[in-house]
């Protein structure tokens, strides 16, 4: 998928180059800015599902075109999230996000957690795993879905310190 | 058939069973850890799934998540490749208890034919030939000089539950046999967890040679004629060859059928190897048995022409062999070459780092099996071979000369492999004229 230009807040071209670069050079993280306008770029894990994050701009597609779903790395756009902690799947499962099926969510977006506030559970083999947050802030987005198998890495939450 | 199957496994082995699956038209599943992310080969399987960090305890070990990722991608069978779990009887038993086929023996035959004591006894009664030894373990000093004195020096302490060449010590005396009674238990405790050893007679310049074998669940079981492993440096064998040079049709034969003979005995069933050892005047002996498909087993497929990992695929499949023994022929001469990311001039040095300059060998009769391409970073994590070179020829000589040719178009830079040494080592006329011995690399080659 490529931006156009009225929707990317810079050159794509130039952002299309640093992608190139990162690969080479195997970088993790680029954080440009030009004036106003700040666009910061991950190469991240390997996500196991299809549905990509909401993210503020459209998303770059890695230079690599084969694309099987869960071999596809996304570099997503993430202008407002740096400095922000993420809740990471530590197993492989099913994600849920509340404690019992019709129950409320854990968490929500703007929930405050703290290191030992459950935020999830994820269901591996029959057994139900209590996830923590870890790390203190409010829920600032939730990138999974209820139901949805999750892998180690996986981003579950993102939480504004 | 199965529909879905996961790869528990990495790097080469990883890709040649996707490459089994897709002619199957079966879906695959490869697990990775954290450093095999960007690893081209995940993109060939049709799921990939993330399973923990770099360290093998932290994710091709760990049994849970390899099983969480089963059920979460709805598969119906686990490979296990090489290595990792795929001799680990408990993984083995957790895949049968969670209704996940595991593409491999029966927990019950692979725990038999590991256990090394367990197996020569069943081998005794399978008139399999066994190497002159203790009947089961030694602990006592006086037991040992009693087992040596009978079977006569040299002896080696074994460690039971060991392999890949650790927990064992050569005695060629009572003093060196004491110390190293006290040194294998000690090495075997720390390795394996577990201190038992036994004493056998130490055959020295043998030659190792092994019998690939493969059972269906309905009684058949066949061998698919012999791989000679000789070359060997620190028990990890560098060179592998079809049919074993030197060796007479007559003992080919019977090391053949006693291999089978054991499996059966064993009730053993889908891909296994029985190693053996044979002695300078064509005696054979029996070493261990492998109950996993086998680094080397390309050799196999070309003297025989048949793929042995759709044959375990098909096993497992709850399917008969499509062959009987007689429909398997040993056709020309197969040499594999095992490329690892070693640095001869430095001891074998690991150099792990990225491929920058690949340029890779082809032509009639050579196949490559690798995971690598430029611009791959070899993870530093997990074992150094970064490929297998195989070449098919109608004789030995003309393998030789094969294999000579592909090595010097393989081109690797700036990381270091052995394909120098592999070089040397089939310029050298005792490798040539076939005469060779499991020491012959070390002693003769490495220490000039």
């Amino acid at each position: 998928m490529r931006p156009t230009a009225s929707t990317s807040p810079m050159d794509v071209n130039l952002l299309e180059q640093i992608v190139e670069l990162m690969a080479l050079h195997d970088l993790n993280t680029v954080d440009v800015r030009d004036g106003e306008r700040r666009v910061i770029l991950k190469r991240g894990a390997v996500s196991m599902s299809a549905t990509a994050a909401p993210v503020a701009a459209a998303p770059i597609a890695h230079h690599q075109a084969q694309s099987s779903p869960s071999a596809e790395k996304s570099v997503a756009l993430v202008d407002d999230e740096a400095g922000y902690h993420k809740i990471m799947s530590p197993m492989v499962g099913t994600f849920y996000a509340a404690p019992k099926p019709g129950e409320k969510p854990f968490v929500l977006v703007g929930g405050r957690v703290g290191p030992d506030t459950d935020v999830c559970i994820i269901e591996a083999m029959k057994t139900f795993n209590n996830i923590k947050a870890e790390c203190s802030g409010t829920i600032a987005r939730m990138l999974v879905q209820d139901g949805q198998p999750v892998e180690f890495g996986t981003v579950l939450f993102t939480v504004k310190p | 058939m199965f529909s879905r199957v996961l790869i528990a496994n990495r790097g080469e082995i990883a890709l040649r069973v996707i490459r089994a699956c897709r002619e199957l038209g079966i879906q695959t599943v490869v697990v990775y850890s954290t450093a095999d992310a960007d690893a081209a080969y995940l993109k060939l399987a049709d799921q990939a799934i993330c399973i923990g960090s770099a360290a093998p305890k932290d994710s091709y070990l760990k049994m849970d998540r390899i099983i969480a990722a089963a059920e979460v991608a709805d598969v119906q069978a686990i490979h296990p490749g090489y290595g990792f779990l795929s001799e680990n009887s408990h993984f083995a038993e957790i895949c049968r208890d969670c209704k996940i086929e595991f593409i491999g023996p029966s927990p019950e035959a692979m725990a038999s034919v590991g256990d090394k004591v367990q197996c020569k006894r069943m081998a005794r009664k399978a008139r399999v030939p066994t190497v002159p030894g203790s009947e089961g373990e030694v602990d006592e000093e006086k037991d040992a000089l009693k087992i040596a004195r009978e079977i006569g020096y040299p002896v080696i302490v074994k460690a039971a539950a060991g392999g890949g060449g650790r927990g064992m010590r050569v005695a060629h005396n009572d003093v060196s046999l004491l110390g190293g009674l006290r040194q294998a238990q000690a090495e075997a405790e720390n390795a394996f967890k577990n201190s038992a050893v036994y004493i056998e007679k130490f055959v020295e310049l043998g030659r190792h040679v092994e019998v690939q074998i493969i059972a269906d669940r309905h009684g058949n079981a066949v061998h698919l004629w012999e791989r000679d492993c000789s070359m060997q440096r620190r028990h990890q064998k560098l060179v592998e060859e079809s049919p074993s040079p030197l060796l007479k049709p007559k003992t080919r034969e019977a090391l053949c059928h006693s291999a089978v003979r054991l499996i059966k005995a064993a009730n053993y069933t889908n891909a296994g190897t029985v190693e053996f050892l044979v002695d300078r005047d064509q005696n054979f002996y029996l070493l261990e048995v492998n109950a996993r498909i086998q680094v080397e087993h390309p050799v196999t497929e070309a003297v025989t022409g048949i793929d042995l990992i759709k044959a375990q695929i098909r096993v497992a499949a709850g399917e008969k062999l499509p062959f009987s023994q007689a429909d398997i022929k040993q056709l020309g001469h197969a040499i594999e070459c095992r490329i690892n990311a070693e640095d001869p001039a430095r001891n074998f040095a690991p150099s792990p780092g990225v491929i920058e300059q690949l340029r890779l060998p082809g032509g009639p009769g050579v196949r490559l099996d690798t995971h690598v391409y430029q611009g791959y970073r070899i993870p530093p994590n997990y074992d150094s071979m970064v490929g297998k070179l195989i070449v098919h020829a109608a004789t030995r000589a003309d393998a030789i000369a094969t294999m000579r040719r592909a090595l010097s178009e393989f081109y690797v830079a700036p990381i270091k492999t052995t394909i120098p040494l592999l070089l040397q080592i089939l310029d050298n006329p005792n490798f040539q004229s076939g005469e060779v011995d499991t020491g012959f690399i070390e002693r003769v080659m490495l220490s000039k």
